[in-house]
């Protein structure tokens, strides 16, 4: 493969890196270099480092294996059956796919927010209290679940009725429900694919806002349709690309850098052309 | 009505239909295709309507020969003996009673189990699983008696209420594990991701969010089951078989003992020639219709309160 | 660079995320991860538990009907006299009442069940109800507006309570509703038309044609649930291409809609026939209980089912081998019958998925 390297690749395979920066803060160290869902190879060559509290985004057209990426930072494809990786991903200088590790213990710390709300058919009080549970948390559940809700700027909307059904509310709410009962349990790293999809633009707001105020306890990598969004919140930015050169559609990372230099000053053509918005 | 104002409307103007003979377009029977579609109408209707007479004549029936003989007393007492005045099916129904309580005992954990095991795996095992679960529901009921009778009369030596369980949650078995399988299944996969995405194993994921879920469903799969256990006979007849007395006796539940039962009970009084027999037999059979009832409406209350998708 | 040496800040020497377990947040302690790998057994066994279960039902039937096997052969299953007392045993008159029964409530069951089943599934009585109340006017009434909709729910209810009511209350009704109804008409018939074999005899009591009637009942909201089902499973697609082509609505159910559902029905009607093998108590009641093959409708007979269910509670250890053999028999007829009718409807299910 590598003697037939397609143009669009990066010259040495890991250029899209940032330039020599301190490395120490790296909390996960994503080095994807072939993924498969059986014989389809959805993604290759995807290098990304996720620095302590920061915002990491991910963009990129639709099916350039964004979400793939993300579930990948906390094993959830291993639900898919015929999901093969090769590379690895590091959790403090631990490779999270490494023989003997417990894919259950590594989405204890890196928890995840999806797309589409997803809450429990129970009370909102035992959907954020759910992480605690599955913890065996001893201590004051309420007041965690209290902290929890504030931090997702949700406890006054709900306060009065936490022993409604988390189903009830609106899918605004729901979504910031999700995200307090990620965060009840403080997990290290937080992922969010497309988090506000879902939502109108108030709602979304809100979100971001949470997110930055998040970013100073938690580390957080997000996927987002929204370009705005993530040159609003994201402290560095991933662009993700197919490349169909070699007849199937396979993502790759093109170009990784502070959101800043890369919405403002991209370097790759593919990168210029989809900021600028001239893909369809 | 209409076409006069379309009439009036046109007045003066052209009528652009001149000519157009718009007798086809009426429904008229006089059409022979229109004629066969309302006779096939009126046909499946009759044949409905026919089909739900017998359901209207049992109602009846129960009611006014089960309705007439049906008092505290019959509720409460022994079976009486061949030309006995008097008596009642109290033993049957404790009997019915206990026996599906045990085959629930038996079934539920059983099905419940197995249904958690088939909702999270595509494999060849649970395929063949699911398989042998439908084979098991067209199974005649009384073969489940022959099984109970082969592997539980024969080899504690004697009939039982035990053996008449064994025989009800065989027939059971099938029902729950595919009305569980099938709620369990039905809980939105979101739900399912969302725990596995907070680090829950597959046991804390099953027990905190799969099988709350699901509840209100596997419940109303368990009700059927039980509506459809209590009402079976055949297999009891040779493995419960039936008795005169209390299944509680000097303090004791005798359930290695003959256990009488409402079906048995009916059964066998259903075939006597005396008048106090057959009629007790109406009065048990309209106890049996109201027990099976109340499961399966219990069923339908729980499968309401299902949440959708 | 990717192999970069671990950073310093965070220790690794600890076991994994032993570094950062917050205040909350913990990897699965000991006592999650045996009751999840003891959870998963469970259940794993619970599912092979399942197989064998049926294997040993099957095993159990066939061990104790093996001696009997031996002795008696397959002359067992071609020999018309069950006599105890003279020690000879055949089943095949209760093979052939176990079939006739079935296949006359069958055809009964199937055409009213299929009737019910269109009836229900093309939405008959809702458009009948809200013509009637359209007549006077009433069809936008906050009472009536659901009126017809929940008719068309209540029939359906009904008829799946035919289901519920156990078979032993069915033979109840049977034995003092159906044969005391029938008899006078029976008899007329047999008067009038003797010649015909299905009428040689008269009706004495329990005989073939209540029996048939009850199962015919008891097999009915078979076919109509499954039928339904393949009805309404029917895309709507080829429906209103059927009706946009001007075909009356019969003219499309027939052309199209019961075509493309056939495959569904005739596996309810398949799997109804597997019910009607197995069903005991009615039949007991009311066939009579004599072995002897007639066309008859009114001659008494005998089931598999019946002759299990009479025999089994004073058997003795000699007769109990006989009556499993027999039991086999009738294990193997439904087997068949029931895996026939589960392979069309997946077939069914496989083609209306495509
Ligand atoms: N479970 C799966 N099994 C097989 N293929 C999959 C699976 N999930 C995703 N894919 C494939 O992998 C590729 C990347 O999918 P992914 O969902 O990661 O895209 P994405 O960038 O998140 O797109 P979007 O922006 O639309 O969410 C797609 O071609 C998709 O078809
Ligand atoms: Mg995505």
């Amino acid at each position: 493969m590598s003697t037939a390297m397609p143009p669009l690749r990066p010259a040495n395979g890991h250029a899209a890196t940032l330039p020599a920066e301190k490395r120490d803060d790296i909390v996960v160290d994503c080095h994807i270099r072939e993924l498969y869902y059986g014989s389809f190879k959805a993604v290759r060559d995807t290098e990304i480092p996720i620095r302590k509290n920061s915002i990491t985004a991910f963009i990129g057209p639709s099916g350039c294996g964004k979400s793939t990426v993300l579930r990948c930072l906390n094993r959830m494809n291993d639900l898919v059956r015929g999901f093969r990786f090769e590379g690895h991903v590091r959790y403090r200088g631990r490779d999270i796919y490494a023989h003997g590790i417990d894919p259950v213990a590594v989405r204890r710390f890196i928890g995840m927010v999806f797309q589409q709300p997803n809450p429990f058919a129970t009370s909102i009080f035992n959907n954020v209290a759910f992480g605690l549970r599955l913890n065996g948390f001893k201590g004051d559940r309420a007041d965690k679940v209290e902290k929890a809700l504030r931090a997702a700027a949700l406890w006054d909307e709900v306060k009065d009725k936490l022993n409604k059904s988390g189903l009830s509310l609106s899918g605004g709410q729901q979504q910031r429900l999700c995200i307090a009962r990620a965060i009840a349990t403080e997990p290290e790293v937080l992922l969010m694919d497309e988090p506000c999809s879902a939502l109108d633009p108030i709602a979304t707001r809100r979100i971001e806002e949470l997110m930055t105020e998040l970013s100073q306890k938690f580390t957080i990598a997000i996927v987002t349709h929204n370009l705005q969004q993530a040159q609003r919140v994201a402290d560095y930015t991933g662009f993700l690309y197919v490349d169909t050169t070699q007849g199937g559609r396979t993502g790759y990372l093109v170009e990784f850098n502070h959101s800043k230099h890369l919405f403002e000053d991209p370097q790759h053509p593919h990168t210029q052309q989809y900021i600028r918005g001239e893909f369809s | 009505m209409a076409t006069n104002v379309v009439e009036r409307n046109l007045a003066g103007v052209e009528d652009p239909f001149a000519g157009v003979d718009f007798s086809h377009l009426e429904r008229s029977l006089r059409r022979p295709r229109t004629l066969i579609d309302a006779l096939l109408n009126l046909a499946t209707a009759a044949l409905t309507m026919l089909a739900l007479v017998p359901l209207f004549s049992v109602v009846v029936m129960l009611l006014w020969r089960g309705g007439k003989r049906l008092s505290i007393a019959a509720l409460t007492s022994l079976p009486p003996g061949p030309l006995e005045a008097g008596g009642g099916f109290g033993n049957a129904i404790v009997g019915t009673t206990v026996m599906v309580a045990v085959a629930i005992l038996f079934s539920v954990p059983f099905g419940i189990l197995t249904a958690v095991y088939l909702a999270q795996s595509n494999n060849k095992v649970a395929e063949v699983v699911r398989f042998c679960a439908k084979l098991l529901t067209g199974f005649p009921s009384i073969l489940a008696g022959v099984f109970a009778y082969g592997a539980v009369v024969l080899a504690t030596g004697g009939f039982s209420s035990l053996a008449g369980a064994v025989a009800l949650s065989v027939l059971m078995l099938p029902t729950v594990i595919l009305t569980s399988e099938d709620a369990i299944r039905m809980v939105p996969s979101r739900m399912k991701e969302a725990a596995i995405g907070m680090g829950a194993t597959t046991a804390q994921t099953v027990w905190m969010v799969l099988l709350p879920t699901a509840i209100p469903g596997i419940l109303t799969g368990v009700m059927l089951a039980v509506a459809r256990a209590a009402g079976e006979t055949a297999p009891l007849i040779f493995t419960a078989l039936f008795s005169n007395y209390w299944l509680w006796q000097h303090g004791q539940m005798k359930l290695m003992q003959p256990t009488a039962s409402l079906a048995v009970l009916i059964y066998n009084f259903a075939g006597m020639p005396f008048k106090n027999q057959v009629e007790l037999a109406w009065a048990a059979a309209l106890v049996l219709v109201l027990m099976v009832l109340c499961a399966n409406l219990a069923g339908q209350a729980l499968s309401a309160r299902q949440v959708q998708r | 660079m990717s192999s970069a040496a671990p950073v310093a800040e965070f220790p690794t020497s600890s076991p994994l995320f032993d570094a950062r377990a917050g205040e909350v947040t913990q990897a699965p302690s000991r006592g999650q991860r045996i009751f999840d790998a003891v959870f998963r057994k469970t259940c794993h066994t619970f599912a092979w538990l399942t197989i064998l279960l049926v294997g040993f039902i099957v095993a159990r039937i066939t061990a104790a009907a093996i001696p009997a096997i031996h002795t008696l052969g397959l002359g067992f299953v071609t020999g018309r006299v069950w006599d105890a007392n003279a020690g000879t045993y055949g089943i095949l008159a209760q093979i052939w009442g176990t079939i006739y029964t079935s296949v006359l409530a069958l055809m009964l069951g199937s055409i009213f069940g299929v009737a019910a089943a269109i009836f229900l599934s093309e939405g008959f009585l809702s458009a009948a109800v809200f013509g009637a109340l359209k007549k006077f006017n009433l069809h936008l009434k906050p009472v009536t507006l659901r009126l017809p909709d929940q008719l068309e729910r209540l029939l359906k209810e009904l008829i799946e309570l035919l289901a519920a009511i156990p078979s032993v209350v069915y033979g109840l009704w049977g034995i003092f509703v159906v044969i005391p109804l029938i008899r006078p008409w029976c008899n007329w018939l047999h008067a009038q038309m003797g010649w015909v074999p299905f009428f040689s005899t008269d009706l004495s009591g329990p005989g073939v044609l209540p029996a048939v009637l009850v199962l015919a009942i008891m097999i009915l909201p078979t076919v109509t649930a499954i039928s339904r089902d393949a009805l309404v499973s029917v895309p709507p697609k080829i429906r209103m291409a059927a009706y946009g082509l001007g075909a009356t609505r019969w003219e499309s159910l027939f052309a199209v809609i019961l075509p493309a559902a056939s495959r569904g029905i005739f596996g309810g009607i398949v799997l109804a026939f597997g019910r009607a093998l197995g069903e005991t108590m009615a039949l007991a009641m009311l066939v009579g209980n004599s072995n002897q093959i007639k066309l008859s409708l009114f001659s008494p007979a005998n089931t598999l089912a019946a002759l299990l269910a009479n025999n089994f509670p004073e058997a003795g250890p000699k007769e109990v081998g006989i009556l499993m053999y027999a039991a086999l028999v009738l294990l193997a007829i439904t087997l068949v019958v029931n895996v026939a009718g589960a392979f069309i409807l997946h077939r069914a299910a496989l083609m209306q998925s495509e």
